[in-house]
Formats: C-alpha cells, sequence, structure tokens
C-alpha cells in the first residue's frame, strides 16, 4: 500500500509540478485575544495561533477539500486567500496576487461562497442581487446574459429569479449564492460549508453542479467541509488541518490509511449467535441477534457481507461510514 | 458609477416591497402630526411670532417635520442596525472582499431609501396637513426645487453622521446605546421636537450650528423662504460643509476599522 504523504510545518508535497496558482507558504494567523486572568482588574494577552505554518500548493483546474474540526483554522485560511485577513507570517498567492495588498484585483479573479453568511439582497428578488454583481464586477452584457443564463439552468433557478431572497429555502439560497460568486466567471471558487444545513437532495445538486463546473471550465475549487460524503464525491485531493497545522495532503484512501479509519457494518441475524469469525473484521459489539463488525475503511464491504451472509442467517445489514473527527482523532493517536 | 445607481435603485426598491408597513408609516406620522399640530397652536396662540415664525409657518414646519422624518432618518434607522448588525456578526466580511467601495455603497442604498422615503411617506402627510390646516406653500417653483436640493444634502449629512455611529459597532460590538443616542440627539437638534430659533442664547447657537439642522431647520426654513440669495448659498454651505466633514471622518474611520478587521479577525 502507498504511504501516504504527511506533511507538517514548513514543508511542502503533495501538490503537482509546475508553479501553484494557489501558493501557501508557511502562513501565520496569530490572533490576540484579551481574556480576564488571575486577577479581576487587569486582563491577560493571550496568543491564538489560528494558523500555525501551513504551506500548500494547489495548482489550476484543482479542485481540494480542506477539512478539519470546528475552530481548527479551515475558515481564516479562506479569508487569508481572499484577503480580508492579513496572514502574520509566511507568504501568500493567488494566481500570482497577494491577497492582502491587491483585494480589489483579486476579488475580479475569485468567487466565494460563506455557506452560513449570504450575499443576496435579503428584501429583493434573487434577479435584483445579480444585477447588482453584473455592475459590481463590470461583466460585459453579453458574458453576463450567458453566464446567469448557464447557472439558472444549472442551477435550476429559472423559476426562483423574482422571488424575495427572504422567501428562498435554505438550498434554493444556497444556489443562489453560487450563482452569484460565478457570474464574474472567477478562476478559483472558495466554498466554505456550501452543503451546511441542506437535505440529501439539495446536496446532491450542489455537488453535481460543482462537478460540471470544475470538470467543463476548469475552475480551480477550494472547499471545506464536514461532510466527508462531499469530499469523496467531488476531491481528489483533500488536505487535513487541525490546530492550525496541516496534518495530511493527499489523497482521500490515503487518509483512510493515516487515520486506519474503519467502517461498521452491522448485522441483524435471526437469532442471538456467537461473535462472527472473519478474517479481517473485529468484532466490535453484540447485544442479542444484532452485531457491529469493524473493518478497515480501505477494504470493500461486499466481500464481507457475502462471507456473512454464507455463513450466518442474515436478516438486515447496514454500514456506517467513519466521520472525520473520528478520523483525525485517530491520526493523533497514531502520531503520539 | 452605474454600480452605485443599481445600489440606489434596489436601496429604493427593497423599501418599496413593504407597502403596508409604508401604510401604516403614514398614519402614524400623520398622528403625531396632528399632536403636533395642537400643540404648536397653543403654543403660538400664547406667544406669536415665536422664533420669527407666524401660526401659519409654525404648522408648516410641524408638518414638513412629518414629512422628513423618516427622510432625513432624524430618528435614526435605515441602514443603521443593518451594517451594526453585519459588523457584529461578521457578514461584513462578505462586504470587504467585493470590489465596491463600502461607504459608497451605504450612502447610494440610503439615497435610494430616502427617495423612497420622500414619496412614500411624505407626500401623504403633508398633504392630509394640509387639508386641515392653513399651511404655507411656496407659491415660486424655484423655491421648491432650492427646498429639495437642500433636502438631499440633509439625507448625506444624516447618512454620514449615521455612518460615523454605526462604525463605532467595530470597537463596541453593541451598537444599540449608541443608535439610541442618535436617535434623542437627531430629535432635538434636527428642530423635529421645536424649531431651533426658538432657542435662545448658547444652547440655540449651538444647536443651530451642529450638523443635525441640516436634516430639518434648514431645508424648513429653505421651504418658507427664510433663506434666499446668499442667504441660500450660505445654508447650502453649511450643509455641504457638515456634510464634507463627517463623510471625510466616516472614510478615515473606515481605514482603520477595515485594518482592524483585517488584522484581528473583527
Amino acid at each position: 500500500m502507498a504511504v501516504a504523504v504527511e506533511v507538517t510545518g514548513a514543508d511542502s508535497t503533495g501538490a503537482g509540478p509546475g508553479p501553484g496558482f494557489i501558493e501557501v507558504d508557511a502562513v501565520e494567523k496569530v490572533f490576540s485575544v484579551r481574556r480576564r486572568g488571575a486577577s479581576r482588574l487587569r486582563r491577560e494577552k493571550h496568543e491564538v495561533r489560528a494558523v500555525d505554518g501551513i504551506s500548500f500548493r494547489v495548482a489550476r483546474g484543482e479542485m481540494v477539500g480542506y477539512i478539519g474540526p470546528n475552530g481548527a483554522g479551515k475558515s481564516t485560511t479562506i479569508k487569508m486567500l481572499t484577503g480580508i485577513l492579513t496572514p502574520s507570517g509566511g507568504r501568500l498567492r493567488v494566481a500570482g496576487i497577494d491577497p492582502a495588498r491587491e483585494r480589489t484585483r483579486l476579488s475580479y479573479r475569485i468567487g466565494v461562497v460563506f455557506g452560513q453568511r449570504t450575499t443576496l439582497w435579503w428584501d429583493l428578488p434573487l434577479r435584483d442581487s445579480y444585477r447588482l454583481v453584473h455592475r459590481m464586477y463590470r461583466i460585459p452584457d453579453a458574458r453576463y446574459r450567458e453566464n446567469l443564463a448557464r447557472c439558472v439552468e444549472l442551477l435550476d433557478l429559472g423559476e426562483l429569479l423574482d422571488v424575495p431572497v427572504r422567501q428562498l429555502s435554505l438550498g434554493q439560497r444556497m444556489r443562489g449564492d453560487i450563482a452569484a460568486a460565478l457570474l464574474h466567471d472567477p478562476d478559483v471558487l472558495y466554498l466554505d460549508e456550501p452543503t451546511i444545513g441542506l437535505d440529501v437532495v439539495s446536496k446532491a445538486e450542489v455537488r453535481e453542479f460543482l462537478r460540471d463546473l470544475n470538470a467543463e471550465r476548469g475552475t480551480t475549487v477550494l472547499l471545506t467541509t464536514h461532510d466527508l460524503t462531499d469530499i469523496e464525491q467531488l476531491c481528489k485531493r483533500v488536505m487535513v488541518i487541525d490546530h492550525g497545522r496541516l496534518m495530511y495532503d493527499g489523497e482521500l484512501a490515503g487518509l483512510h490509511e493515516v487515520g486506519r479509519s474503519e467502517r461498521t457494518l452491522v448485522v441483524d441475524l435471526e437469532r442471538a449467535a456467537a461473535p462472527i469469525e472473519l478474517e479481517g473484521v473485529r468484532v466490535v459489539k453484540v447485544e442479542g441477534p444484532r452485531q457491529w463488525l469493524a473493518f478497515p475503511a480501505s477494504r470493500s464491504a461486499a466481500p464481507i457481507v457475502t462471507a456473512v451472509a454464507a455463513a450466518y442467517p442474515l436478516v438486515d445489514l447496514s454500514v456506517r461510514e467513519p466521520d472525520i473527527e473520528a478520523v483525525i482523532a485517530k491520526m493523533y493517536a497514531g502520531r503520539s | 458609477m452605474r454600480l452605485y445607481m443599481a445600489v440606489a435603485v434596489g436601496g429604493f426598491r427593497r423599501y418599496a416591497t413593504y407597502r403596508v408597513a409604508t401604510a401604516a408609516g403614514v398614519f402614524a406620522n400623520t398622528v403625531f402630526g396632528f399632536i403636533m399640530a395642537y400643540t404648536y397652536i397653543a403654543l403660538w396662540d400664547e406667544r406669536p411670532r415665536l422664533g420669527g415664525y407666524d401660526q401659519a409657518e409654525a404648522l408648516t414646519f410641524v408638518w414638513l417635520g412629518q414629512a422628513l422624518l423618516m427622510t432625513c432618518a432624524m430618528m435614526g434607522g435605515g441602514f443603521g442596525e443593518e451594517l451594526v448588525d453585519r459588523i457584529r456578526t461578521g457578514d461584513v466580511a462578505i462586504d470587504l472582499y467585493r470590489p465596491v467601495d463600502l461607504q459608497l455603497w451605504w450612502l447610494a442604498g440610503d439615497l435610494g431609501r430616502a427617495a423612497f422615503h420622500l414619496i412614500g411617506r411624505g407626500i401623504a402627510p403633508m398633504v392630509l396637513g394640509g387639508l386641515v390646516f392653513e399651511l404655507v406653500l411656496p407659491a415660486d417653483p424655484l423655491t421648491w426645487v432650492a427646498f429639495l436640493v437642500s433636502v438631499a444634502l440633509g439625507v448625506v449629512v444624516s447618512f454620514a453622521v449615521r455612518y460615523l455611529l454605526a462604525l463605532s459597532a467595530f470597537w463596541l460590538l453593541d451598537g444599540t446605546g449608541v443608535l439610541q443616542i442618535s436617535m434623542l440627539t437627531g430629535l432635538f437638534f434636527s428642530g423635529m421636537l421645536l424649531p431651533l430659533t426658538l432657542f435662545p442664547g448658547a444652547l440655540g447657537e449651538v444647536a443651530r450650528a451642529l450638523p443635525w439642522s441640516s436634516l430639518l431647520q434648514i431645508p424648513a426654513d429653505v421651504f418658507l423662504g427664510k433663506h434666499t440669495g446668499w442667504g441660500l448659498i450660505r445654508a447650502y454651505a453649511f450643509q455641504a460643509g457638515w456634510a464634507v466633514l463627517l463623510l471625510g471622518a466616516g472614510r478615515a474611520l473606515q481605514t482603520v476599522a477595515t485594518r482592524r478587521v483585517v488584522v484581528q479577525g473583527g
């Protein structure tokens, strides 16, 4: 099995050859936070290293997942890449532009979607917000009409254009926001939790659109998410960040290797039985006729199911995927 | 420029969406107009020519006050709460990565809002007041034009004050207190409660020199024909001077605030 590349500190690997379209070198962001200290009157200054020396390169047209638990530094990284936060140290380049120094010039090249915030005009129809985007980015009329028509078609916005944004559902609003971020043909799209709070159908729609966008237009996409399915369906490459440090940079499959993560097969037998014995499978729990079997996430569930069904009276089964928090927790355990 | 035109049109339209709220507002303005009109009548019966106005002029002042209350946002309001809210929740970060000027963006939106409020909330109370009371309306169409120019300047001054106050949320995080203070100062120093010409001595001098007098006192005096010729130019210069000064201050504060957000993460 290939050994997944693990990145910490200033060493950078994992990116393809050639100059990166997004270049991040030993970037740090330190916030100073005042907290009430031991004495009631004085507030002590604390340093919070939200991003602690991260380096990576993203090639043009790549679609990269950027994951990690809450407070790991994901959004801070995205904010630095848009230029709305200046790094405390290190070097950043997006399309050759220093984001913090030339925020306005960069803004024409990037699109940003924050899942929990909206750029749309709350009281007015979607169409009015798009008209504003048209003027804001000085998009040539023909291009604007073409892009809008395309987004309307692919994101199924036709009937929503004249509906005030406040009346849209979360999924509809998210599609509206994604369209707003793409009307000016950005080279890079940052998505911060684009599927948060969406139902299964809406999630699938958003993912399909992003996949097409990346394939057809070659838009570079950097995606932060909590939902591992987003990554599985969209990104070949994933970066894991925790406590402001890059823990992993490579393929998703490799992440499971490194994290030694396990999937769980829950089987219901006709009656209670002794723990199932199978090679490469570990029985985690037995509860009457129900048993929990853990196996490496890199293995297919199909042969295991076949083997169990052949030897035991199987009634029902389900497979549970490892969640990202568990994977990262295991990565820590593996390191120490 | 076309962007800010579009923002202004949007500002107009977003207020125009809420028709019932507008009707309710017109009703409230009219009721307050009546209460204030009868109070003024009692006052002017006792002291005719108070503050240099006869009774008809004083009543006109009342109804102009109701007509401009929302337009010049004398009690605050408009974009203020919204901007404070965006600062508090961090949504203001979104405004920063777009190629727009923050101050011009909000100014354009506020001008659109004011235009709507002048039409939607201004005309009806003035007409209703005029049906019941004897008001002084300018005969010369040029006076109407001069009045509208003064109102426009008043809106810009009002915006500049509210923008400064809203930006304070970057440091205070909770802007409600500031907005409440601004509401009280706005009500008093614009001349909304009583014309500023009534106040004697130092208080009157100060009240007339503060920016808020641009919101109602000056437009009303232009309407009543108190400022003509050089006097009118001086009145405009006073309003424009405050507008430039306060917009400049807002711009400086915005730069500091932006740097703070960009470095500190807000």
